[in-house]
């Protein structure tokens, strides 16, 4: 019975390909992402959740954790931790349990943060990622709900004070766990990514690295190739960027593979990233916090959450990034690229979603038709003048101007060469199309006299190329489309000038 | 001793973690109390509660939920006003470092 083999196949195909030259350790990551999520107000208190306030002005006796003060759960930040839930195909459990995780620091009120430990709301569950052109399945270990620490300030006042700002404290997490699927820095960030997009869509997170609203932990160990057990690890803390968290990894590998190889040990510790150093660095005192004596909190009976609002809660998701990318590709035809570009953020998804149908509705014509020119319009001629913050985006025009404007080619009004000019105008003087092309005069000349008038005079003016082309040159027709659009500012319709040329140059 | 629930060094740990300084004395007391009250609990160990579901909180009810609903937040002054130190609107504490330099 070959059961060495076989389960040595399964094994390699599901796990982590053996890494290139002679090294012989293989990774092992597996990473905690904390997702503030997008409620109004705290996670027990009604204080409200706005970035930017000045310390200590949203705060009350529950986030401060004055003595007698009772926590009551958000329900809208339940909901959104079970859509996170389900986005990422978890098992959603109908009754789930707070936990005290005790631990002293200034950032914690209470001596205790409230989180979730035996019995999280969501259970396992899967995130399938693209790396080099493969997909591979990482497990979802848990998604729990907590709240979280204040801000520590150092250095803002006197040398010798810390100072804790607690707007954030209390403010609601989910933590997002994976199993130790992923193997290289370049899996993690693919995972960082993929589940970043997912929560945006979503609604339950803004996305925001910079103001920490998304944080990711990486728990890495090396181990010999071919070994089960897995190495010892070490925790890469607070790294608030997708490339310094790949930095980070790259950099924490190697150094464990130098410690092993010069025969010594790694030591379970927390590390962070100093993009000064450019490397890892230990943080200090953390020996005994991993001893949180976590229990229930008497304060908070269990959250339960009836099957039937699962259910709706799981109806009124917005679509997945993949869903939609899949969806433009089989209705519009867009290629697998531009669903890509166009599904990069949500408020552009929807963006490109109300042009391309808008544009539909107005010409009449079907998605397939219209969809792949609205996606290369907003792609070639909006998405530079886009900026985005978090979930928020500001485009120069509204969508259903650029549908309008869009139209106006459709019905052959102007051609594509004038829209992007007429769109150009819009974002200057921000006035409808229409009126652009009405008080410019940009309307497409359509009339088949003038047409016929200017070909004309453009093959009298071309006597040499005229003769070639007939002799057989059939290309210089690009030529006199050319200088006819020239001649007519472009305004021409150039797939008349084109028949019309053809009849003209043919007829002799 | 040997059937102890729970050792000096065990207290000793707890103690730690709770940031509590206790001297010989006052550890052995502790030991000895808090063995006596883990024997008392121990009892529980002769019922079979094979069948019997594991109890998630001492009130059987669900938590009540809020809706997410900003409120009036505590003015900021009196706050920390109750403080022993604040500056520059934050809670002042002794200078945490997190980092080895």
């Amino acid at each position: 019975m070959p059961t060495y083999l076989g389960l040595d196949a399964v094994a390699f195909r599901t796990g982590c390909a053996i890494p290139r030259g002679m090294t012989a350790y293989e990774p092992v990551i597996g990473l905690e992402v904390h997702a503030q999520m997008r409620s109004r107000t705290k996670l027990f208190c009604g204080c409200p959740t706005d970035y930017g306030a000045p310390p200590n002005e949203h705060t009350c006796p529950v986030c401060l954790g004055l003595p007698g003060a009772l926590p009551v759960p958000n329900q809208k930040a339940i909901e959104l931790a079970v859509q996170a839930g389900l986005a990422l195909e978890c098992e959603v459990a109908s009754q789930s349990v707070f936990a005290r995780k005790n631990y002293f620091y200034p950032d914690l009120p209470k001596g205790y943060q409230i989180s979730q430990f035996e019995l999280p709301l969501n259970g396992k569950g899967h995130l399938d990622i693209e790396v080099d052109g493969e997909t591979k399945r990482i497990g979802i270990t848990r998604i729990h709900v907590e709240e979280d620490a204040a801000k520590n300030i150092h250095g803002a006042g006197s040398s010798a004070v810390t100072l804790v700002d607690f707007n954030r404290g209390g403010t609601p997490l989910i933590e997002i766990v994976s199993d130790p699927d992923l193997c290289s820095s370049d899996e993690a960030e693919a995972y960082l990514r993929k589940l970043r997009d997912i929560l945006m869509f979503i609604g339950v997170n803004d996305g925001n690295l910079e103001e920490g609203s998304f944080r990711c932990d990486a728990n890495v160990s090396i181990r010999p190739v071919g070994q089960k057990e897995l190495g010892t690890r070490t925790e890469l803390k607070n790294i608030n960027s997708f490339r310094f968290v790949k930095k980070a990894i790259e950099h924490e590998i190697a150094r464990q593979e130098g410690v092993l190889q010069s025969g010594g040990e790694i030591v379970q510790e927390t590390r962070t990233w100093s993009e000064g150093q450019g490397k890892t660095i230990s943080m200090r005192g953390k020996e005994e916090a991993h001893d949180y004596r976590y229990f229930p909190d008497p304060d908070l009976p269990p959250v339960v959450v009836a099957e039937e609002r699962i259910a709706e809660l799981r109806a009124a998701m917005p679509e997945l990034p993949v869903a939609k990318r899949l969806r433009w590709q089989a209705d519009m035809g867009l290629t697998e690229y531009d669903a890509g570009v166009l599904s990069a953020h949500p408020a552009v998804a929807t963006y490109f979603e109300e042009v391309a149908t808008t544009l539909a509705a107005r010409s009449g014509k079907s998605l397939e038709k219209v969809g792949k020119k609205a996606g290369n319009f907003v792609q070639a001629e909006l998405l530079r003048h886009v900026t985005t913050s978090g979930l928020e985006a500001s485009f120069p025009v509204a969508a259903t101007s650029v549908a309008e404007l869009l139209a106006s080619v459709e019905d052959g009004t102007i051609n594509g060469k004038i829209a992007k000019k007429v769109f150009a105008d819009m974002v200057d003087t921000g006035k409808a199309p229409k009126l652009i092309i009405e008080e410019q005069g940009l309307s497409q000349v359509t009339d088949t006299g003038a047409i016929e008038d200017e070909v004309r005079r453009i093959i009298e003016a071309n006597p040499s190329q005229v003769e070639q082309y007939r002799s057989g040159k059939e290309s210089l027709i690009g030529y006199f489309v050319g200088q006819v659009m020239k001649a007519t500012k472009g305004a021409a319709n150039p797939k008349m000038v084109n028949e019309t040329l053809r009849r003209l140059l043919d007829e002799q | 001793m040997a059937d102890a629930k729970i050792t000096l060094e065990q207290v000793l740990h707890v103690a730690k973690l709770a940031r509590l300084r206790l001297s010989d004395d006052e550890a052995r007391q502790m030991q000895q109390q808090l063995d006596a009250i883990l024997g008392y609990m121990a009892g529980l160990d002769e019922l079979d509660v094979s069948d019997v579901p594991p109890t998630l909180h001492s009130i059987p009810m669900d938590a009540p939920l809020r809706p997410d609903v900003p409120v009036r937040c505590s003015d900021r002054a009196e706050t920390l006003a109750q403080a022993p130190e604040s500056e520059a609107g934050g809670f002042a504490v002794p200078l945490v470092l997190e980092v080895d330099s």
